[in-house]
């Protein structure tokens, strides 16, 4: 049995590990090209993003919302569905929460008004997620399509809601909300100060903890796999496939984010539900998978910010992306050999 | 004496832990025709993929007409001459016949493709082996049997002198495989040599000179078609005396199987189909005014070539299927528009045509296969219950005979023969009323052949109603009490099976016969 797992976190570790070396080797070529030394260019984003208190904080709000936005994304693909909806499902959550906070009397309780807002997030995620989800299954229309599309309609219209209803003057933001904000990391460990991390990062743990349950514990998740899997094998099983999209959608959708600066911002979201499906795919659509890529994604986001003195900061985005392609190209290769290297140790 | 066509010697092969050829070895004589048989996962099909060059030997040697080509590319495969025709056909539907076959190698004027003399080049090859197809015609629009001689066609046009076919005749109707025996008979005359992978014991007599038996990755045996006896190859094929069950049995020329009865068919029908009408995934009319009703312990057998409509008719009873007219009621309870759970809890057992597209979730263990339909009874407060998984998965490995008996690997390393085993244990090892068993031998080995012709058999004894659909004559024929033939979406015949005989139904199944017999 612990050999078994053994074995499983192996096959489930290594190939990231490999890919990431894989990727640290061609950046090393990059760096050198702008005539910098690697080891000085990595020592500092690692530097920037863990060697101190604050920019580990930060790494922490980062992976918040990548690790809620990898979820949403993990689970449809679990499904079998390609969300790209991610950016327009973070926007609405956060503007459901940001209502649900301003309309609020102040000086509500937190334990009312947390969950209240988390309710409102989720059901704006719900209606976002859903929508796809029913259109795919009554009508066939493909989801890459109408997840991509409703980004753009849904952005807009939390646009326009925003400028023309709820902002405060001369920003593109709407009011601090009332009630229901939950406190910074910084209240309860001091050397965080100054960052935005805050509790939302416990409920991401906790939402990931939840997707593992859901998936691989409860009749539900076996049922959303099998129609990612084979939905034609789940169809004759009984399965709703058309229901288990729509739920797989809507459930992507209710990953919510609960802010840190306490209203809504237009663009707040700035490409992180498109840089969650980086994370989905590195993570291997695991919630686990999915945190721990998050946090990597983040780390490289944060330590970036570290090195735009040396290169040109447009590297950590080419550095991502060679990431994720390494990802895709080894993991196969990585299965092979570790496949064989128990063989030949068997033998 | 010229060099052998094809000498392959010790040839060893493994994927991971598996060893699909261990010293296996074929030696195929000049100008014959030549059958490779052997149960499911006996190797077959790795040595004509290392004789083809798509994959390469771990040891061992391969000669072709006298050269040492181990470890050659399919492109040198080629260029030798060598041509396998696979199982499942590679062709452009949306080209012509003549653009298929010269796909790769067009004729051109100047840069253009020249279309007048790449219709010529085909129609003067199709007049040469006599494999008769509507050169202009698209693929879309051919049947399967012609579909068939386009794949020949194409190997031909690529100058292959040694022909590879495997489980050529699987698609085929009884007609078109008398037909294929002609065209390769006429090849081998004509100086080729061919290789026919099969597990179809009468087929071998029928066409082969010369016969070599794969069993567990290893050549068993090498005989002159002439001199042995299908029961002779059957034992060889299996490495043991076997009850052989009916199409085996059938071929060795004992008297044909007579289905006898435990207890007698009795009592109102259990499921009832009236005048059912179903389409197609494109929306044409597929199953049209189909009429039966089945008693407990009795089996309804549907015989016909593939395509005539049975598969969307056992789709549609199981609920996988808009049913556009007509109704059906089991245990007189109607379910024409219930889903497919509501059927289930209603008393319908299916075993799919197809288990690696619905009958399977391959990447889910056994254990988790076994409860594919019925994950919400196993589970308590919301979540699975993984130790009542796992007994249950257990129980049925023993009963079922399901091997590997561990319920923890996915079904997708299990052998066919034994995912099938997992897909009857499901349906079979639960309560139902009606049984509906689509191809339930397809693609399995002997061995696994006989003890689902026994579950069947026993079901059919404790009173269940069963409706059998298989592509082979001789499965419905062995086990049906009565038989039905289906053409073009309608019963063309439906006979007590004590009056069915591949001879009274070989016309229905090819459209002919009289439509409003019985």
């Amino acid at each position: 049995m612990s050999e078994s797992l053994l074995r499983r976190a192996e096959e489930a570790l290594l190939p990231p590990i490999v890919a990431l070396l894989i990727a640290l080797i061609l950046g090393d070529v990059l760096i050198l090209l702008f005539g910098e030394s690697p080891a000085h260019v990595y020592g500092r984003m690692i530097e920037g993003a863990w060697g101190n208190s604050y920019g580990f904080a930060q790494v922490l709000y980062k992976t918040t919302t990548l690790t809620f936005a990898g979820l949403s994304i993990a689970l449809a693909l679990r499904a079998g569905l390609f969300n790209i909806g991610a950016e327009g499902q973070l926007a609405a959550g956060a503007f459901g929460a940001a209502l649900m906070g301003i309309s609020l009397p102040a000086g509500t309780p937190g334990v009312v008004a947390v969950p209240l807002c988390l309710l409102a997030a989720a059901a704006a995620g719900l209606l976002t997620g859903g929508i796809p989800g029913v259109l795919k299954t009554k009508f066939g229309a493909h989801e890459v399509i109408v997840t991509i599309m409703l980004n753009f309609i849904i952005l807009a219209l939390l646009n326009w809601l925003l400028v023309e209803h709820f902002r405060v003057e001369e920003t593109l933001h709407t009011a601090e909300i009332s009630a229901g904000a939950v406190p910074r990391l910084s209240e309860f460990i001091p050397a965080f100060h100054g960052s935005a991390a805050n509790v939302t990062f416990l409920f991401a743990i906790a939402a990931a903890v939840w997707c593992w349950w859901y998936l691989f514990r409860t009749p539900g998740g076996y049922a959303l796999r099998a129609t990612g899997l084979q939905p034609e094998a789940a169809e004759y099983g009984g399965i709703r496939v058309g229901r288990v999209w729509i739920k797989a959608m809507a459930l992507g959708g209710t990953n919510f984010v609960l802010g840190y600066k306490h209203y809504y911002e237009d663009g707040f979201t700035g490409g992180s539900g498109f840089l969650a499906i980086a994370v989905a795919i590195v993570g291997r659509n695991h919630p686990f998978g999915v945190v721990l890529a998050a946090f990597f994604f983040a780390t490289l986001s944060q330590g970036g910010l570290a090195i735009h003195a040396l290169v040109p900061k447009q590297m950590v985005e080419v550095l991502q992306g060679i990431v994720i392609l390494a990802m895709a190209a080894s993991v196969p290769e990585v299965q092979r050999a570790l496949r064989n290297a128990r063989k030949a140790v068997a033998a | 004496m010229s060099a052998h066509p094809i000498r392959m010697a010790a040839i060893d092969k493994s994927f991971g832990p598996v060893r699909a050829n261990r010293a296996a070895s074929l030696d195929v004589a000049p100008g014959e025709i030549h059958a490779l048989v052997g149960e499911n996962g006996a190797g077959k099909s790795t040595l004509m993929k290392i004789l083809g060059g798509l994959i390469k030997p771990d040891a061992g040697t391969v000669e072709v007409n006298g050269r040492d080509v181990t470890s050659w590319s399919t492109t040198d495969a080629i260029a030798a001459g060598v041509g396998v025709v696979h199982q499942h056909f590679m062709l452009v539907p949306t080209l012509t016949v003549a653009e298929n076959v010269v796909l790769g190698l067009e004729p051109k004027r100047g840069v253009m493709f020249d279309r007048a003399r790449a219709l010529a080049d085909v129609n003067a090859l199709i007049q040469k082996t006599g494999l008769i197809v509507p050169a202009d015609r698209r693929i879309a629009e051919l049947s399967v049997g012609e579909a068939q001689r386009v794949e020949i066609l194409k190997t031909l046009y690529r100058g292959a002198t040694i022909l590879i076919l495997d489980e050529p005749t699987a698609v085929l109707s009884p007609p078109d495989v008398q037909e294929l025996w002609t065209v390769l008979r006429k090849l081998r005359d004509d100086g080729g040599t061919i290789v026919l992978i099969t597990h179809r014991l009468d087929e071998v007599i029928d066409i082969s000179e010369t016969i070599t038996v794969m069993r567990a990755g290893a050549t068993v045996g090498r005989m002159k078609t002439s001199e042995t006896t299908p029961a002779e190859i059957a034992k060889a094929m299996v490495g043991r005396d076997v009850v052989l069950s009916a199409p085996v049995r059938e071929a060795i020329g004992k008297a044909a199987a007579t289905t006898e009865h435990a207890i007698a068919p009795t009592g109102a029908p259990v499921l009832e189909v009236t005048d059912l009408a179903v389409n197609d995934s494109r929306r044409v009319r597929v199953v049209d005014g189909v009429t039966f009703a089945i008693r407990p312990g009795e089996i309804l057998g549907i015989a016909g070539v593939e395509g005539n409509g049975q598969t969307e008719l056992v789709e549609a009873i199981a609920g996988l299927r808009d049913i556009l007219g007509g109704s059906v009621s089991v245990s007189g309870r109607d379910i024409t528009h219930a889903t497919v759970k509501e059927r289930r809890e209603a008393g319908i057992a299916h075993v799919p045509e197809d288990r690696h597209r619905r009958g399977l979730i391959l990447e889910y263990s056994i254990a988790e296969n076994l409860v594919l339909g019925a994950q919400d009874e196993f589970s308590r407060r919301g979540s699975l219950d993984g130790a009542r998984i796992e007994e249950h998965a257990r129980e049925q490995i023993g009963k079922f005979d399901i091997r590997p008996p561990n319920p923890a690997p996915a079904a997708r390393t299990l052998s066919g023969g034994n995912q099938q085993k997992v897909v009857i244990a499901r349906e079979m090892g639960r309560s139902f009323t009606v049984l509906l068993a689509a191809q339930p031998t397809r693609g399995v080995d002997v061995g696994a052949i006989e003890f689902i012709h026994r579950q069947i058999r026993e079901a059919r004894d404790t009173g269940k109603a069963i409706l059998l659909v298989s592509a082979e004559l001789n499965e419905v024929l062995a086990l049906s009490d009565k038989v039905a033939v289906m053409y073009r979406g309608k019963f063309a015949v439906t006979l007590p099976a004590h009056e069915a005989t591949p001879e009274v139904f070989g016309p229905y199944m090819t459209g002919g016969g009289s439509r409003d017999a019985a």
